[in-house]
């Protein structure tokens, strides 16, 4: 983040700019993470109850059949993560601004359509799309649904296009995997789906709205704070760098492009960072763990002409 | 259609899963679940489209190849490929004189298509959080890349994706 962006950051007022402060928020609302599956269910059906859609016989069993269909994560479909993929982006991009460079931001997207395509998740509900952020940090993020950040700083750890591919493909993996949804206290899944059992029966009007979007503030709460404060668990950076190997080898990059990429970012981290230096394990633990999945690949990565002459043309000036 | 009442939902809802086996038809029936489903001739992304379909789409699968379905469109009786991440992943049983109702109901995913986290959610969000700018969001989702600009891209990087974007 840049000096500027950081105080206009810090200025800002409300429960969002506790994000980022490394303060756990104290989240309003009935949907407080302490609170077990059933708790929520039955504050959702009791209002059912409260507003006479339902007789307390019905709220029982509704309670009861949630229990038994709302699993977690798995449930959220492609669209509502859509949704809430749009409404992460807008919070990264209210702490980034966006590098307004077609040129860059249209190669970008060329690259990670590419990936994307060669990942075990290519199709979600509207597609993958990829911003450069203007920022010296070392940073890159994902929301669900395929919405992929990467500022400046982080395409300055890349040399060659195989290395720019390694950072887009580390996202994807996060997308493929779902790590953004899984940050998601699952107990508000369980109310999410709540609202829904009740809704199909007959609508609450305005006040299931209010409570639907309720859940939904808190669930973009719950992504971004993991996302951009404590970062994923190690396991989580793992997987997405597992995927990350796979899609370079499946487009037909060399998978050293993420150690290439990795040995620059040892150099330009800052102690200290709110970036990558914060969220993920150090570049040499990430090195050490990618390498035996590197296999006979050349360990110096080649640098076709075309391939490095675009490159450089797309991003030689970021 | 009838609407459903709370009674029929709930008892749905209760015996979905029993009710899926129970009608354990013929023919497997999935739905699209992104906004735009693409059929190719082919099961490669490289491979022409020869069929949009649209959120909620039944389709029939009838075979698969790895990551891809060979689906027959219900409608027109269009054979085609489609990459499996894009059909959901609860098998929607169909039996005959089955109502749209209890297909709903029988099927998790189609049940929620439209509702929960969706646009209207979207508007009172933005309402409550005025501060949240959209615009490069918007932005961000028209950046467009053809089919085209993908295989010139792979054939100029001198990248065989031989073992991916299939």
């Amino acid at each position: 983040m840049t000096e500027s962006s950081r105080r206009t950051f810090l200025s800002l007022a409300g429960k969002w700019a506790i994000l980022g402060l490394g303060v756990a928020p104290a989240l309003g609302g009935v949907l407080t993470g302490c609170e077990t599956m059933e708790a929520v269910t039955r504050a959702s059906t009791d209002l059912g109850v409260s507003t006479g859609v339902l007789d307390k016989e019905k709220a029982d069993s509704i309670t009861e059949t949630v229990q038994e269909t709302a699993k977690g994560f798995e449930d959220i479909t492609p669209e509502q993560g859509y949704y809430i993929g749009r409404a992460v982006s807008a919070n990264i991009l209210r702490q980034y601004k966006p590098f307004n460079n077609t040129a860059a931001n249209q190669y970008l997207n060329v690259l990670g359509q590419v990936l994307a395509q060669s990942s075990d998740l290519p199709e979600t509900f509207r597609g993958y799309r990829f911003l450069i952020l203007d920022s010296d940090d070392i940073n890159a993020l994902s929301a669900p649904e395929g919405f992929v950040f990467i500022t400046r700083g982080m395409l300055r750890c890349c040399q060659h296009e195989d290395a720019a591919a390694a950072v887009l493909a580390h996202e994807i993996g996060h997308v493929q995997h779902k790590h953004g949804l899984q940050a998601i206290q699952k107990s508000r899944i369980t109310s999410a789906l709540t609202n829904l059992a009740i809704k199909s029966a007959k609508g609450l009007g305005s006040e299931k709205l209010t409570q639907l979007t309720e859940t939904f503030e808190n669930s973009i709460l719950d992504i971004s704070k993991t996302m951009i404060n404590s970062g994923y668990a190690r396991s989580f950076e793992v997987q997405a760098d597992e995927a990350a190997v796979k899609m370079l080898k499946r487009v037909g990059y060399n998978p050293h492009g993420l150690e290439d990429m990795l040995e620059v970012m040892k150099k330009n981290l800052k102690p200290g960072g709110l970036d990558f230096a914060k969220t993920h394990p150090s570049p040499a633990w990430r090195i050490a763990s990618i390498r035996p999945l590197l296999g006979d690949y050349p360990s110096k990565v080649a640098k076709p002409k075309a391939r490095q002459d675009r490159f450089e043309k797309a991003l030689g000036t970021v | 259609m009838p609407k459903p009442t709370v009674d029929t939902v709930v008892d749905k809802l209760k015996t979905g899963a029993a009710a899926a086996s129970e009608m354990a038809a013929k023919r497997r029936m999935r739905s699209v679940q992104v906004q735009e489903g693409q059929v190719r001739a082919e099961p490669s992304f490289l491979s022409k489209i020869t069929a949009r379909l649209a959120y909620g789409d039944q389709v029939e699968v009838t075979g698969e190849q790895g990551a891809w379905s060979k689906i027959t469109l219900p409608k027109s009786g269009a054979k085609g490929w489609i990459h499996t991440s894009a059909l959901s992943k609860k098998e929607i049983e169909l039996s005959a004189g089955a109502t749209s109702a209890e297909q709903l109901a029988s099927s998790n995913e189609l049940a929620l298509a439209g509702k929960g986290f969706n646009a209207e959610v979207e508007g009172e969000f933005k309402a409550k959080n005025k501060s949240l700018d959209y615009t490069w969001v918007d932005r961000m989702e028209k950046f467009q890349v053809t089919q085209e600009q993908m295989l010139a891209f792979l054939r100029e990087g001198g990248l065989p994706a031989s073992g991916g974007v299939k």
